[in-house]
């Protein structure tokens, strides 16, 4: 009973934060109709997004088909690191990717080795690349775990038919890829529609601006309260139209573990060996390239940095600890009720970004109170409200499991409350809390979007830090930072991870 | 006593309806085909399954107000009877503290029940270190240290083979000789041995309870075609 009153509650309270922003910045809005610069920044939105998505998508099909059929030693690692870019902190991606692309980086000395035009990683084309960087990751493992979804006695049946490689395409692996490829896409469509630390960087001419950094623009630059509520307006309207329709599809959610099982799809030989074996390195050096320029860069800084840096840094480890566990303990409340309306509201954060509720907020508090001072808990609100999406769908279906295979003995011995929590749910959710809480830790450690709008000098956060040093052209001591923000976020994430993993049983 | 008076119950779509008694201490076998609604009417007496009409009463008292752990009632489960995640002492415990927080006198409670059951020295183990015996003799502790004075049976034992099942239901008998027992079965070899009473389970309807020899002896021409 009380455990349903927390997960009414707690949905009404996400209900509030989420239609509240809405709300509000509709509100405030001075004008409905969108100039030609809102229109721009729409237009570029959803142009990056599609482009981002479609080229995520393109890529990640043969790469994840090369992993699926090859053995070849080191390949778990390389698996491994198809997880990490999710979890990596924006500002470090992009601080990486503009070594290896940027005007000086090894990309352009080829180039002009060979007598040709540099190549820019600035405008829709940079902002394309990192989110590329950042999602086809995401959309691999997507791949590999639709895969091995498809039962091995298909492919043995393939072989003892003698089907070719067309044939297994044709029969086994394009129905799969239809679906997976499908709810892959929209999932990085909807991540890269509300894109803010990627705009900010690599972004932010008039042609290359996102809604999300239009709005930060309008708010912390201008000071046009009215344009930035109209902006946050259309940004919650996009994402939400995206999440619907996302919706509709099942989505595969394939950064857990254990994706290495299932029996051996059989891999054709001759020269589709060597292009796999070329898709495979390709993209592992473009993902080991970036971050290994970071830490090449950084290394030698990291002993001096500023005060200022760690100040920054454990300002980020409070907001990422205390809004993971916020996230943790919001989805386990919600994942415990069965009604479709608490579902709905546990998933109500995904339409919503970082500055829409940022806007929210900072419309109603900044009359009554200086922004600056609330800069923490409004970053760490808004960051537990965006990663709990993300915690409770990893949760529910071993909580849905849980209650089918336990929740009638349970009842019989009449354990409820702290008690069944202590003695059942932990134990048993253990590993899926742990690695949830990692991400949601991870997330928050790297986010840079709404503390952007309420930092002042002093509140801000280690990405916001590395993102103002990359903005004064002081690249090593930013590549430092950055640097020391990646090796906390993963050092956190394994922490919570390895928790989990020390379940009993 | 234990009455079902004039129980209807629905789960997915299927109904299931009952109405007789069977006096304290009796051993009674439910069987019938698979499908026919004997875990139903179990779980409805557990208090899983809400009644759609009629009353459960045991010595004249409805159960119908009573949540599960509240009912003068014990029950083992098809399967799950015990969390793997606790060592068996612990599974054993959580029948005398739901919340695992127990008195030395609860402790040794639990040591006798698990000497007495042929357990002693496997307190410290988790189920899955178990044999299957040995976990349908752990779930049995379990209901055992409950000490309901109704114990409902959801084939628990028959995934463990012929000679093992009998092995415990021969256990059951002899520690819960004073409680009334309600055992779903497919084998009316386990009816024959175990129960003095039986409950045909056939086409929507539990029968009215009989001797189990005079069941067998003459069957009804439902029992008659599942026997085959």
């Amino acid at each position: 009973m009380a455990s349903r009153i927390g997960a009414i509650a707690l949905a009404l309270l996400l209900a509030l934060l989420v239609l509240g922003s809405a709300g509000v910045v509709a509100a405030q809005a001075d004008r409905w109709t969108l100039g030609p610069a809102e229109w721009a920044a729409v237009r570029f939105t959803v142009w990056q997004a599609a482009l981002s998505a479609g080229l995520s998508a393109l890529l990640a099909v043969p790469v994840a088909r090369a992993l699926v059929r090859r053995r070849f030693a080191g390949r778990g690692a390389v698996i491994l690191l198809m997880g990490a870019p999710f979890l990596l902190p924006v500002v470090v991606a992009v601080l990486g990717l503009l070594a290896v692309f940027g005007r000086n980086g090894a990309v352009n000395q080829a180039l002009g080795l060979l007598d040709l035009a540099p190549f820019s990683p600035y405008g829709l084309l940079g902002v394309v690349l990192a989110h590329v960087f950042l999602n086809l990751p995401l959309v691999v493992r997507m791949l590999l775990a639709g895969w091995q979804a498809i039962p091995a006695e298909r492919f043995r049946l393939a072989q003892s038919l003698g089907l070719g490689p067309r044939a297994i395409a044709r029969h086994l692996e394009r129905p799969m890829l239809r679906g997976v490829l499908t709810g892959a896409a929209l999932v990085v469509f909807v991540l890269c529609l509300s894109s803010f630390a990627v705009a900010l960087t690599l972004g932010g001419s008039p042609r290359a601006t996102t809604v999300e950094l239009a709005i930060y623009q309008a708010l912390v630059f201008e000071f046009d309260l009215g344009r930035a509520a109209g902006l946050a307006t259309v940004q919650f309207a996009l994402c939400a139209v995206a999440v619907a329709v996302a919706g509709r599809f099942s989505m595969p959610l394939a950064f857990g573990a254990g994706l290495d099982r299932g029996g051996v799809i059989p891999g054709p030989a001759g020269a589709r060996r060597w292009l796999d074996g070329l898709w495979i390195t390709l993209t592992a050096l473009f993902l080991l390239g970036p971050v290994g320029a970071v830490v090449l860069r950084g290394a030698p800084g990291l002993a001096d940095l500023p005060a200022s840096v760690w100040a920054a840094a454990g300002r980020s480890l409070a907001v990422a600890v205390v809004a993971a566990g916020l996230a943790v303990a919001g989805a386990l409340v919600l994942a415990g009720s069965r009604a479709r309306l608490i579902e709905l509201a546990a998933m109500l954060p995904m339409a919503a970004s970082g500055l829409v509720l940022g806007t929210g907020i900072f419309l109603v508090v900044h009359p009554l109170i200086r922004p600056e001072a609330l800069a923490l808990p409004v970053t760490i609100v808004v960051n537990a409200a965006l990663a709990l999406p993300f915690v409770y769908r990893l949760i529910l279906p071993e909580m849905r499991s849980l209650q089918a295979d336990y929740g009638r003995l349970q009842a019989a011995l009449g354990m409820t409350g702290w008690a069944a929590f202590r003695l059942v749910t932990l134990p048993r959710l253990r590993r899926v809390l742990g690695f949830g809480a990692g991400v949601a830790a991870a997330l928050s450690m790297g986010d840079l979007g709404v503390n952007a709008l309420f930092a002042g000098e002093n509140g801000a956060t280690l990405p916001l830090m590395v993102q103002r040093l990359m903005g004064s052209y002081r690249t090593d001591l930013a590549a430092a930072a950055a640097l020391l923000l990646v090796g906390l976020s993963f050092a956190l994430f394994a922490l919570c991870d390895r928790w989990g993993r020390h379940a009993a049983a | 006593m234990l009455r079902l008076e004039g129980v209807r119950v629905v789960q997915d779509g299927f109904a299931v309806t009952a109405d007789w008694a069977v006096p304290a201490g009796a051993k009674v076998a439910l069987i019938g085909p698979s499908g026919a609604g004997k875990s139903t009417l179990l779980l409805a007496v557990a208090g899983f399954v809400p009644l759609q009409a009629g009353r459960v009463l045991w010595q004249d008292r409805d159960l119908a107000p009573l949540a599960p752990a509240a009912r003068p009632v014990s029950m083992l489960f098809q399967d799950q009877n015990l969390f793997p995640h606790l060592t068996v002492a612990q599974n054993l415990g959580l029948a005398l503290a739901p919340d695992l927080r127990l008195s030395e006198m609860q402790k040794a409670q639990v040591t006798r029940v698990l000497d007495r059951l042929g357990l002693a020295g496997f307190g410290a183990r988790r189920p899955g270190a178990l044999s299957g015996g040995q976990m349908g003799r752990a779930a049995l502790g379990r209901v055992l240290l409950q000490a309901r004075p109704v114990l409902l049976l959801d084939e628990p034992f028959a995934a463990l083979g012929p000679g093992l099942k009998a092995d415990l239901l021969a256990l059951v008998a002899e520690v819960a000789a004073a409680a009334t027992v309600l055992m779903v079965t497919h084998d009316p070899a386990d009816a024959r041995r175990f129960a003095d009473l039986s409950v045909l389970v056939a086409d929507g309807v539990a029968a009215a309870p009989v001797a189990t020899a005079a069941l067998f002896a003459d069957p009804p021409a439902a029992l008659r075609d599942y026997l085959g």
